[in-house]
């Protein structure tokens, strides 16, 4: 039998059971994507029962209990479980293809990177049905999460230590990829900005996601097996908490910020048909800033009393990252310069997050003037301003590659019209939603708060913002018919949809083959596909005969090994309570299916196996594209 | 190129670890994946530096009651000479003479199973002498998380060694297995680095006071 | 294209109108109209910085919307525009430029940090422990705040009282989690923390006071529980002879004035019940002898004088019979449900009768 032919068709369940177990970073790449998605209409539903609530004064929408989980969940789920998979969608999807490379490093590790995401996710939202969520804030600090009753935390500490994991590990299996498998001739400074931010981003999860995990076992232990990291009758201390989790939680700005630059960076050459302005120091940047992002971190905590040394020392540090961003901005409005602009809906998202973007940043370097930070923090403006870089740099990232990439990973092209529509609605509604909150802020409106009383003067600015929530919820429900409209016509476009692609994910045929390359591509410079296109040519130069390509085989034991610690942290979690005998049994049950998963997988051979060239050569022939 | 091909001492790569891009693949990603190890060992160092000896009393131990050099003193020695016979091991693994390296790591295991053995002991006697306990301070969680955190990697050190050394038992060296072999090697030496600095940091500092 | 960038700066524009008709916000809250030298100094910067960033916007804008424009793809136009790899000078350009505004940004806000940060005053004792300077204890806990006066050893809660025209020391900390303490129109905020006391100073200046009628609101501003947004407090910043009168007339209020048994025989039957069900956690003496962690409610002193019940509600009879009734209908996770038996309707006007003669003569 063919070893194409084996790969492809197959009925509804073949399709779940595929999904199930497959190691291609394609087909990943759609999960994280589904998953992501899934989560991020979660989050968005929380943050209209928030605007809902604020809307008026005195409001009784939903009580002062379920705001708290309400506020918690909004910040964990879109940062963890939304905005983070989204991107790693994306560089599942696009990354490999970038470098030409057939597939990631470790295809293994990334299906489970996947799955212990998934899960943990999916552990994390069951505390909605099991006794109430999370109430702390997504930071979680620690006098609060341990006065906290029920399991809400621990749903918190447990759901994200497992997700972590899964995160580190795709972290790893990046920078792998991009170090190892990089085609012939596509040397570091040939690399696409989205695979420059994708390999910092990457550097970044592997060195801030280690205080988090540290920090959430040290939450762990002391809410469920009794130590007293955080207690201070026992000695324990809550702002060590503080410390690990903004050592983890700025880096974490730009593990999300880094890729939705990339993103843009590919974008704007594209559709102004125009190289990136300086490349060379956009690179430059991406690099200092994630070295900067580890430097930063108290401008979180000024107000914590650390001194005026440590405040100001972090005030400096923190102006600094100004520098590089600064850059970074210049050189896209250059590489417009000049440039022959089509205004697709890619391009809008793009173009609208330059003013965007530049908002939060600015107010950024005003909140590292420590002083005036005293001010600031913990009020509306820092709501106001993380909202402007979440949602003005990172959420018009992923919309925007979402709009782009969608023919590279669906082989389709996602409704213009519809697009501009969900385009218009959301940045309107986004800066009516978030402008205000600065002022709001100054008025003196604390942030995290269930309601405000009348006559302080801040009724009218959470009224507009709770319209511009609305609009940016309209804008959503238009992008998701464009969605389903557009699988349902289901009118494959063919290569290079765009005309202007630049890169080698652009080269290869649509809908891309499950070996991504039949011949890996020669690289003869930056953007690659473009100077062939230039010297009239349709199809990169191979860099090797046709050849067997050797693949990786799926596996089911990725999706077992973190259904084992899902199964585990509930025992963790009940293990504390009264009459629940069960517990412990399943902790070990669950720890045992992890363990057992992963001997299984060292100890069973798995070599994969071959596409032979004669197949590769027949189906070249039959002209299936 | 075949996985399981079979070699003689002649044919064998030169660095057999990472002769094929899954193996060059591998080496790469542990040595990211010990990076982002340091740094989690990082943290529990310096949460035990900021804890240590914070009790809720003054009838709780602190750290220079505790410790004694010459259990401490042995572990090391078991600890660091286990380290040295793993690197007779992967010398004979890169040599193609797989008993000898077979009998190198069962003596690795043998002496990480004595330090193992040496601190379940230590923890028993903390606790039990000193009522020095996981939940009893905040002094005690941050020991018991630093030094288990390391116990524990040990236990899955010598886990992941034992099981290789079954799984191959019959099907001696390969490229497949090779890296396996190697990355096992290379985390075992970092547990010994860890231990290292636990000695310095939490033994000898805390001898002194 | 045009009219779609045009449209959301008319939105933008329109959220600006609306901004000015409610102006700066309210002078007894807004961080926009400082009361004194401190919250100057934190309004100073961010006007500062505000000022520079304004600037930086403009320039970005100006480029951008030139680019965005001027560049705009013509129907069927094909030509490929000029593969620019970049330039060495702009890229410098774009360096200096911001480090050198930066600069200008961190030198004040590096002396700032250390002004507002020196509590030197705080350190130097005199013979019998007391300060020259005006020191302020504030303990927050879940949903309350304690002001003890260690100088002139008086404690209340709920409305702090502060002299104008001088610098008033605070030692701050919290009892069960973290709260932070927070008078917007006065300055910048500081965390109480559960292990260490922080240090801050504020100032009010007299001037500033009278506009705000002499009263401040006061925010809880870090998350600590459901009714972490009902953690109001109240300030009222008095001149220094003001300010004096009250120390002497709360100092009045002694063990002996607080036993005498009030005229009004309903408030002396709620004085019964008080004492019964509320006193063991309420003092109704300014001179509170009990350590810290027995004072687990608000003390009660001169009640009457205060501005809010509980914080949130309008200051009267029939609100705090509501308020007595059902503490957790006002206050959800307070610690005060629960702790004292239902009360009849009666009890409750006997206990509003007593509260509100628990005056500061």
């Amino acid at each position: 039998m063919s070893t194409i032919a084996h790969a492809q068709k197959r009925g509804f369940t073949g399709t779940i059971w595929e999904y199930l177990t497959t190691v291609d970073h394609k087909k990943i790449a759609i999960l994280y994507l589904l998953a992501g998605g899934f989560f991020f209409i979660v989050g968005g539903i929380e943050a209209m029962m928030i605007r809902i609530q604020l809307a008026v004064p005195n409001n009784d929408f939903v009580s002062a209990g379920l705001f708290n989980e309400i506020i918690t969940m909004h910040g964990t789920t879109m940062i963890f479980l939304a905005a983070m998979p989204l991107l790693f969608a994306f560089m599942n999807a696009v990354m490999p293809l970038q470098i030409g490379a057939r597939d990631v490093a470790f295809p293994f590790v990334n299906a489970l990177g996947f799955w212990l995401f998934f899960f943990g996710g999916v552990f994390l939202n069951l505390s909605w049905f099991l006794g109430g969520a999370p109430d702390a804030g997504w930071t979680s600090y620690a006098s609060l999460s341990l006065a906290s009753e029920g399991h809400g935390i621990d749903f918190y500490a447990l759901g994200l230590q497992i997700s972590g994991f899964g995160t580190l590990m795709g972290g790893i299996n990046f920078l792998v990829t991009i170090i190892n498998m990089r085609a012939p001739g596509m040397t570091y400074m040939r690399m696409p900005l989205f695979t420059w931010t994708t390999f910092v981003a990457s550097a970044l999860i592997l060195f801030a996601f280690p205080p988090l995990t540290v920090g959430l076992f040290m939450l762990i232990f002391d809410r469920m097996f009794g130590s007293g990291f955080f207690d201070v009758a026992m000695g324990g201390n809550t702002i060590i908490w503080e410390h690990f989790f903004w050592i983890f939680g700025h880096p974490e700005v730009y593990i999300l910020v880094l890729p939705a630059f990339g993103i843009f960076s590919e974008i704007f050459p594209t559709f102004a048909r125009k190289r990136l302005f300086g490349y060379s120091s956009m690179v430059f940047a991406t690099v200092l800033i994630g070295f900067l992002g580890f430097m930063v971190w108290a401008h979180h905590m000024f107000t914590t009393g650390l001194g005026p040394v440590a405040n100001a020392i972090f005030a400096v540090a923190t102006m600094a990252i100004a520098v590089p961003t600064g850059i970074k901005i210049f050189n896209w409005i250059l590489t417009i310069w000049g440039g022959s602009i089509k205004f697709t809906v890619p391009m809008l998202y793009a173009v609208a997050f330059i003013p965007s973007f530049v908002m939060g940043g600015v107010t950024g370097v005003m909140q590292a003037a420590a002083p005036a930070d005293y001010q600031f923090h913990d009020s509306y403006f820092i709501v106001a301003h993380f909202h402007y870089v979440i949602v003005g740099g990172i959420v018009l990232g992923l919309l925007g590659g979402a709009h782009f990439y969608w023919p590279l990973m669906f082989g389709t092209m996602l409704s213009e019209k519809l697009g501009k529509i969900t385009f218009v609605l959301f940045l309107v509604g986004f800066h009516l939603t978030f402008f205000i909150q600065h002022f709001l802020g100054l008025m003196g409106m604390p942030r995290r708060v269930w309601t405000f009383l009348e006559g302080q003067g801040l009724a009218t600015g959470n009224l507009i913002s709770s319209i511009g929530a609305a609009f940016m919820a309209l804008g959503i429900i238009v992008l998701l018919v464009n969605i389903v409209i557009t699988q349902k016509k289901n009118i494959q476009v063919g290569r290079d949809p765009w005309e202007d692609g630049r890169t080698l994910e652009w080269a290869i045929p649509s809908p891309v083959p499950f070996y991504n390359f039949k011949q890996l591509p020669l690289v003869r410079g930056l953007d690659p596909f473009w100077i062939e296109k230039m010297e009239g040519k349709t199809d990169m130069t191979p860099a090797e005969p046709v050849g067997d390509i050797h693949m990786p085989n799926n596996s089911f034991v990725p999706f077992v090994i973190s259904l084992g610690l899902f199964v585990a942290a509930f025992g963790a979690m009940y293990h504390a309570d009264e009459g629940k005998d069960w517990a412990i049994p399943v902790l070990i049950i669950g720890m045992l299916i992890t363990f057992g998963a992963m001997l299984y997988r060292s100890v069973k051979d798995d070599h994969g196996y071959h596409i032979h060239k004669e197949d590769l050569l027949d189906e070249a022939e039959g002209g299936t594209r | 190129m075949a996985a399981e091909q079979k070699f003689t001492p002649q044919t064998w790569p030169e660095s057999p670890e990472q002769a094929t891009l899954e193996g060059k693949n591998k080496f790469l990603g542990f040595w990211f994946f010990l990076g982002g190890e340091t740094v989690l060992f990082a943290s529990l160092f310096a949460t035990y530096l900021a804890l240590k000896d914070s009790v809720p009393s003054d009838t709780h131990a602190k750290a220079a009651d505790l410790f004694e050099l010459p259990l401490v003193f042995l572990m090391t020695m078991l600890l660091l000479t286990s380290s040295l016979t793993s690197v007779f091991a992967m010398y004979h693994m890169k040599n193609y003479s797989f008993k000898k390296m077979q009998q190198w790591l069962f003596i690795t295991v043998v002496l990480g199973l004595g330090f193992l053995a040496c601190e379940i002991y230590e923890f028993y006697h903390y606790y039990h002498a000193f009522e020095h306990k996981f939940t009893s301070s905040a002094f005690g969680s941050a020991f018991y998380t630093l030094v288990g955190f390391h116990g524990g990697h040990v236990v899955f050190g010598l886990s992941w060694i034992i099981a290789l050394m079954i799984r191959n038992a019959k099907r001696g060296l390969n490229l497949y297995n090779a890296p396996k072999f190697y990355l096992a090697s290379l985390y075992w030496h970092f547990i010994d680095v860890v231990w290292v600095f636990i000695f310095t940091v939490v033994y000898l500092m805390g001898m002194v006071g | 294209m045009k009219k779609k960038l045009a449209n959301w700066r008319l939105f933008t524009f329109m959220g600006l109108m609306a901004l000015l008709l409610s102006g700066c916000g309210e002078p007894f809250l807004s961080t926009l109209t400082p009361a004194g030298e401190a919250g100057q100094t934190a309004y100073d910067l961010m006007m500062l910085s505000t000022w520079i960033m304004v600037g930086v916007v403009i320039v970005v804008s100006i480029l951008f919307a030139v680019a965005v424009l001027k560049f705009r793809r013509k129907k069927g136009d094909t030509t490929i525009p000029k593969q620019v790899e970049g330039s060495h000078v702009l890229e410098i350009v774009w360096t200096i430029i911001p480090i050198i505004l930066l600069i200008i940004l961190a030198i004040p806000t590096v002396l700032a940090t250390f002004d507002l940060a020196d509590t030197k005053a705080m350190d130097k004792k005199n013979e019998d422990g007391t300060t020259d300077a005006m020191v302020v204890n504030v303990r927050a806990n879940l949903y309350w705040w304690e002001f003890e006066y260690p100088n002139q050893k008086i404690i209340t809660s709920q409305d702090l009282v502060v002299p104008t025209d001088q610098k008033v020391y605070f030692n701050v900390k919290a009892s069960d989690v973290k709260h932070s303490f927070w008078i917007p129109a006065a300055g910048g905020k500081i965390d109480t923390n559960v292990e260490n006391v922080n240090q801050i100073w504020l100032e009010f200046d007299n001037e500033k006071a009278a506009e705000a009628d002499n009263l401040f609101y006061g925010k809880c501003a870090e998350l600590c529980g459901p009714s972490h947004a009902l953690m109001d407090f109240k300030v009222h910043a008095l001149p220094k002879s003001e300010f004096d009168q009250w120390v002497t007339a709360m100092q009045a209020i002694d063990a002996k004035a607080a036993e005498a048994a009030p005229e009004d025989p309903a408030a002396a039957e709620g004085q019964e019940i008080f004492n019964q069900k509320c006193l063991s956690c309420h003092a109704v003496t300014t001179a509170d002898a009990r350590p810290e962690a027995a004072r687990t409610a608000p003390n009660l002193a001169g009640f009457a004088d205060r501005e809010r019940i509980a914080g949130v509600l309008e200051h009267n009879e029939e609100e705090l019979k509501n308020w007595l009734a059902d503490p957790g209908q006002y206050k959800p996770g307070n610690k005060m449900t629960g702790t004292y038996g239902e009360l009849s309707d009666q009890e409750l006007d006997q206990l509003a009768a007593y509260l509100m003669s628990l005056k500061v003569e």
